[in-house]
């Protein structure tokens, strides 16, 4: 375990030496706050709750999780210090646990700096704080679950940008898989079991009932393999690269 | 202390390392040399285990680096190649990060820390950033990292690589200083660096080891080590050199203007060599009078050239 802290506190240490993390934090709370109350018109919908806050979280995190997962091993890569990290006296998935932890950690802050939200539907009305609860869960899930599909895709490569762009892909399916717009498209070309099966392995099928205020082991479960996924993924490619570099 | 058994590693069709096996033990200093892309790199990766080998493993003071890493690691000081450090960290930080993830804490951290400062002369860049230094500092900082813990066996990937003079014979007096209590294996281009600091020595070519000896022993194997005789009556000559072409130390006898140079076999040292041909003449009938008899070292970068280029046929 002690390990596995010393890691962690390096790895969110570094966030905070370099701008990255404030560049996150200072962009994610403007859009956070900007996208319900300007584009959703949050004050004009009369109604105490934070559906238009939660509802552009997948879209917020679809972005800035890469960027903060982005440079997990890839960095590590570019400065050979993947082979000093790999010989101290550590299990790989230690770092590994430890590196995503720094980077959920983030995301944490992040969330949990957008108290002003629920304290504005509570001084305007009487909000289901319930269902608030639900929706930062279900927020931590979602921006976990692309941390570690950051995770994964950091370690392919030793250029940051490439490493953005896969993950920003793959959490980009994730997310239009079951995104109305297109689910109504697919119905025109598949049978409507096949567009469900598609759609449940979307993350906003998942989110949906969480933002909502429903808290189904089913949706938790589906997170917690989606970030497992992730996870294994990176040992198994850490493995390859060991093998093979 | 270090094994190494048996190790191979192939990169698609090109073989890095073809079975490589040794072992250093306490207070050796083994200097691993080699051309460029002979493979010493990708073996020490595979003795630290940052590689994992296709087979063989290696042992770190008893502890298989395979099936036991983390013991293994525990009792493995390892400086990679370029001395790669979080460049974000200043260089306190850093070797204090190093310490407690290696389990150190509380006031044996900070003596550890204090001490690989002080052994690798950091003080004046402590608060400085790692981005900010100079390779020679960098360096330092990467074997300050590899020896805080006081690892019973040390690998160096090029420690002196971009050190100005000074900075090169602070570095060998260190490493020759570790080597009393420590098992050390160090890589190197330099081959006055092996004289320096070397008890023993293994050029490898193509992913296999080509020698393996102290410098003394290899330096006997070039073209220009042996015995320089000289004889007072130049007539007796080539007599003499009859007389001692069949020791069995000897392996070539070369006539040179006036004098004999006589070439050892391989694993025999000058020293004997010089003995047996003292002896030999001494109980001779023929009484040869002594004009000269010198020992000529050879020079190790010729016996590297020698054994490391392939078209070269041994002699």
């Amino acid at each position: 375990m002690k390990p596995l802290l010393s890691l962690y506190k390096r790895e969110l240490i570094s966030y905070f030496t370099s701008p990255i993390a404030y560049i996150f934090l200072i962009i994610f709370l403007t859009l956070a706050g900007f996208f319900p109350l300007l584009v959703s018109g949050y004050l004009q919908r009369g109604e105490a709750d934070l559906l238009p806050f939660f509802s552009w979280m997948p879209w917020l995190f679809l972005i800035l999780a890469p960027a903060i997962g982005m440079r997990l091993w890839s960095e590590e890569r570019r400065q050979g210090t993947i082979e000093l990290l790999l010989t101290l006296p550590i299990l790989p998935w230690h770092a590994i646990l430890a590196k995503f932890l720094a980077a959920c950690s983030i995301a944490a802050i992040a969330l949990l700096l957008t108290f002003p939200m629920p304290l504005t539907a509570n001084y305007l009305g009487n909000p289901d704080n319930g269902a608030i609860l639900t929706g930062y869960l279900g927020s931590f899930l979602l921006a976990a679950s692309n941390l570690s599909i950051a995770s994964f895709t950091s370690i392919l490569t030793r250029n940051q940008v490439i490493s953005f762009i896969l993950s920003l892909t793959i959490g980009l399916f994730l997310v239009l898989a079951g995104w109305p717009p297109i689910t109504d498209l697919l119905v025109n070309w598949a049978s409507q079991q096949l567009v469900d099966l598609i759609a449940s392995f979307s993350i906003m099928y998942h989110f949906d009932s969480l933002q909502r205020g429903i808290l189904d082991l089913r949706d938790i479960a589906y997170f917690l393999s989606l970030i497992a996924f992730g996870l294994i993924s990176t040992s198994v490619l850490l493995n390859s690269y060991r093998s093979n570099p | 202390m270090i094994e190494v058994l048996n190790l191979r590693k192939s990169f698609g069709n090109k073989i890095a390392v073809a079975n490589i096996s040794f072992q250093v033990s306490v207070g050796e200093v083994l200097g691993f040399l080699g051309p460029n892309g002979a493979g010493k790199t990708t073996t020490m990766r595979m003795i630290t285990g940052f590689l994992f080998p296709d087979a063989g493993t290696a042992r770190i003071n008893g502890f298989d680096i395979l099936r036991n890493p983390v013991k293994a690691k525990a009792n493995l000081g390892y400086l990679p190649e370029n001395a790669p450090a979080y460049s974000d960290m200043q260089v306190r930080n850093f070797l204090e990060f190093c310490a407690k993830t290696r389990g150190l804490q509380g006031p044996s951290l900070r003596k550890a820390v204090d001490s690989a400062i002080e052994a690798c002369f950091l003080q004046p860049v402590l608060q400085q950033s790692i981005e900010t230094l100079s390779k020679g500092y960098r360096h330092r900082v990467g074997l300050a990292q590899a020896i805080l813990h006081d690892p019973p066996a040390l690998i160096l990937d090029e420690p002196t690589d971009g050190l100005d003079p000074n900075q090169k014979h602070e570095i060998r007096q260190l490493i020759r200083r570790m080597g009393h209590s420590k098992a050390i294996i160090f890589s190197t281009h330099i081959l006055e660096e092996v004289e320096a600091a070397c008890t023993r020595a293994i050029i490898i070519d193509r992913g296999q080891i080509v020698a393996n000896g102290s410098p003394a022993q290899l330096k006997a194997r070039s073209r220009s080590a042996g015995i320089i005789l000289r004889l007072a009556e130049e007539n007796q000559t080539s007599l003499c050199s009859q007389t001692l072409q069949n020791l069995p130390q000897v392996h070539q006898i070369l006539h040179e203007n006036n004098s004999l140079r006589i070439r050892p076999k391989p694993d025999v040292s000058l020293h004997n060599l010089s003995l047996a041909i003292t002896q030999t003449l001494a109980n001779n009938p023929t009484k040869f009078e002594l004009l000269e008899l010198r020992i000529e070292e050879g020079r190790l970068d010729e016996v590297f050239r020698e054994i490391t280029t392939p078209d070269t046929t041994q002699n």
